[in-house]
């Protein structure tokens, strides 16, 4: 059995605009030890849909359906005790923000202290000694002398170690870290990222990691979903994904990318605005950018359908395999001469 | 090129204190330890370090939302180290600031067509009107929607809020922007826009950006020169060609190593140039080269006891490092990396210190 599975969820909040449908059926699951990498669009609805796995939308604002169980408990509808027993325990969460997420005018180590009481019974010492360990263990200089400074006074790198550590002080069975080095160095970066490694070798933690960088996924993930206007667009072993990405919107998001080996003056962008979601385009939600589309992709959403090499890889694309195969291998040729990219 | 900006032994100090009703001092963090460098109008020096070396707080005195403890900041020919409010006023103009962190540096409680058009109304240009169209203006330039004009930032994604600190930080037409990463929480393809379209700001307005920035790749696509900084300190300069084939420090070495690679065999094969040792505290930074304690090359004697300085690197325009034993090529593996002129620095060479 899979330790979370995630069956058509769609989140919707009512907004005064209107009502913004930011998750639009998302299924997937994964297993113990694993770690699928989460990418695509900025506004696409990779938070949104983890906040809402673990039950942190508001209801007064948003509608979610769909089912999320996790180690065969559905969460969705959950009580309140439930949902809190298993967060922060079972399920650790990093948040994107570091300064919403920690609260500013308490001490870091009490609120690391509060993470250990809330679901541990044990002493104030006892938890300020794990603290300590955790802080430690995420690479916080001096950890002793600086246990009881306010989020202010860390820098932002080190606001997110925090994160990290009150993350990882329970020990969780699942891991979800939105953009939990985005504002490391790479230095600090492989460390956290080694740290996680680590984690889950031990005590075979499963890990969702959502970033910006495909690098990360490149190199951490087992699998990969790439999401676009609420939806996932693609998903596969992260190998494949690489070698073979079967949708232009990942097509784009591997040429834009600044890399070593291509000194254009530009960078490859995808043309357009990411979609409204308040009024989503019919058809594919990548038409009005995609310099592919035709008729059908303006009139029908295209399925997640699989790939001609692999049923595990799927994507939602209407172009057929001989045009997709054409475009991707002249893509690639394009993006590998050093050359590269045109001005 | 003309001298834009110019910075000179900028030091920050914070002072940590202990004691709820009697705040003592009983440390300081030595956030900016002694920094000096120039930038040029017209170009973009990009700034990169580990986490908690100090660059945001360095970006900070500059713009002169700290007070600087000790070291001179000269911006458009006047000194402004020490100006007072008032006097900053006009200048604030010129230097806008974009921040690291899109969820605290925007006011939860204004609508985006309010935060974006501040600046135009603290500095009292246009009308209502004429406000309004240049915000939507602002908006649609930095991958917004004009219709976001009545919204709050709670209702935007991480991505979407950092572009509207873009906007705001355009909305004056400033002649330098200290980007604190501004594209850290982006996704690739709307990075590639905000770098494409900083590039066009560049050339079409003659802006000066200062862009400090943990990903190593897009420093390099935006940079003309590079700083790196280590614990409150430059440790290497350069343009960025030089400083990207020819690292000298080893912590730029190590840096560049651990860049990861999007490509699944190639990145999982490549050998990282691993640090080990803790982090340093700037509250007690290590004697001498303060990467010593971490440093794979580190020689005993030498390193932990004179302090290296900024060195030029000879027949280079604009290159220098500050470091006893430099890296002789790049790349290197990580035995080559340990061994300093050829020699295994375990074995400490004869080093007294002069
Ligand atoms: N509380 C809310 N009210 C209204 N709309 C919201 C709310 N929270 C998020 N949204 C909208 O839902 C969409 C998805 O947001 P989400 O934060 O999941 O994006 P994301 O994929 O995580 O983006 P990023 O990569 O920039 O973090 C966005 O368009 C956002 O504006
Ligand atoms: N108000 C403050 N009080 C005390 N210490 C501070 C304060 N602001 C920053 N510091 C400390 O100064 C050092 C440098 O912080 P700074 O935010 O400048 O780092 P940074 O290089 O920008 O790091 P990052 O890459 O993580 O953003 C850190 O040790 C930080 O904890
Ligand atoms: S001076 Fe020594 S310790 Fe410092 S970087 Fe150079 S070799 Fe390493
Ligand atoms: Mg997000
Ligand atoms: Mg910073």
């Amino acid at each position: 059995m899979a330790l979370l599975e995630v069956t058509d969820l769609v989140t919707r909040f009512r907004t005064d605009d209107g009502i913004v449908q930011a998750v639009s059926g998302v299924s997937f699951s994964l297993d113990r030890g694993q770690t699928l990498g989460v990418v695509g669009e900025s506004g696409s609805g990779k938070s949104v849909t983890f906040l809402t796995v673990m039950g942190l939308v508001d209801p007064r604002h948003a509608d979610v359906t769909g089912s999320v169980r996790f180690d065969g408990n559905e969460l969705l509808g959950a009580s309140f005790s439930t949902l809190r027993k298993i967060r922060g325990q079972r399920i650790g969460m990093i948040f994107q923000d570091p300064m919403t997420s920690l609260n500013p005018v308490k001490r870091i180590g009490w609120q690391l202290e509060e993470a250990v009481l809330i679901h541990n019974d044990v002493s104030r010492s006892e938890a300020r000694r794990r603290s300590l360990e955790v802080l430690d263990e995420v690479e916080i200089p001096r950890a002793d002398a600086r246990i009881d400074d306010y989020p202010h006074q860390f820098s932002g790198g080190m606001r997110q170690r925090v994160m990290i550590a009150m993350a990882l002080i329970n020990q969780p069975d699942l891991l979800i870290a939105d953009e939990p080095t985005t504002a490391l160095d790479v230095t600090t970066q492989a460390q956290i990222l080694r740290l996680m490694k680590k984690l889950q070798d031990e005590h075979g933690t499963a890990i969702v990691m959502i970033t910006h960088d495909l690098g990360v996924v490149a190199e951490l993930a087992d699998d990969a979903a790439v999401m676009y206007g609420g939806r996932i667009v693609e998903e596969a072993k992260v190998q494949d994904l690489f070698a073979q990405p079967e949708m232009p919107y990942t097509w784009g998001l591997l040429g834009s990318l600044p890399r070593a080996d291509i000194t254009a003056a530009r960078l490859e962008q995808i043309p357009g605005q990411p979609p409204s979601l308040l009024r989503p385009p019919n058809g594919c939600a990548f038409n009005p950018r995609c310099a592919y589309a035709f008729d059908r992709c303006r009139a029908e959403l295209p399925e997640l359908r699989p790939s001609p090499t692999s049923g595990e890889h799927r994507f939602r694309c209407h172009l057929d395999d001989a045009d997709r195969l054409r475009i991707w291998t002249a893509k690639k040729a394009e993006l590998t001469s050093t050359e590269g990219t045109a001005a | 090129m003309s001298e834009l900006l110019a910075v000179e032994g900028l030091q920050k100090y914070f002072p940590v204190t202990r004691g709820l009703i009697f705040q003592k001092e009983v440390a300081q963090v030595k956030a900016v330890d002694g920094v000096d460098f120039t930038v040029n109008a017209g170009e973009t020096l990009g700034v990169v370090g580990e986490s908690g070396c100090g660059k945001s707080t360095m970006a900070r005195c500059i713009a002169r939302l700290l007070e600087p403890t000790a070291g001179k900041i000269v911006f458009d020919g006047r000194d402004i180290t020490h100006l007072d409010r008032n006097a900053m006023r006009p200048i604030r103009r010129d230097m806008m600031m974009v921040f690291q962190d899109p969820y605290a540096s925007l006011n939860a409680r204004k609508r985006v067509g309010g935060i974006v058009g501040e600046p135009l109304e603290v500095h009292g240009i246009g009308t209502d009107e004429e406000r309004k169209r240049r915000v939507q203006e602002l908006l649609e330039i930095v991958g917004l929607n004009p219709e976001h004009y009545n919204r709050f930032p709670h209702e935007f994604s991480g991505g979407q809020r950092q572009r509207i600190g873009i906007a705001r930080a355009l909305a004056v037409n400033p002649k330098l922007i200290i980007c604190d990463e501004p594209v850290s929480a982006l996704d690739v393809s709307v990075q590639a826009q905000i770098l494409n379209l900083l590039k066009d700001l560049q050339a079409d307005f003659d802006l000066t950006y200062i862009f400090i920035a943990h990903d190593l790749n897009v420093v390099r696509h935006i940079s003309d020169r590079v700083m790196v900084m280590y614990l409150g300190k430059p440790v290497e300069t350069g343009s960025k060609e030089e400083l990207y084939a020819e690292p000298k420090h080893p912590y730029s070495g190590a840096l560049l190593s651990a860049v990861p690679i999007a490509d699944p065999t190639l990145g999982r094969a490549r050998r990282q140039i691993v640090l080990t040792g803790d982090v340093p505290s700037p509250i007690n930074p290590p004697a001498a080269c303060r990467f010593h304690p971490r440093c794979p090359r580190f020689v005993d004697g030498k390193c932990n006891v004179d302090e290296p300085l900024l060195t030029p690197v000879p027949g280079a325009k604009d290159h220098g490092y500050a470091c006893h034993f430099p890296l002789e090529h790049w790349p290197m593996d990580e035995d080559d990396f340990r061994r300093v002129g050829g020699m295994v620095p375990a074995t400490p060479a004869a080093t007294s210190s002069e």
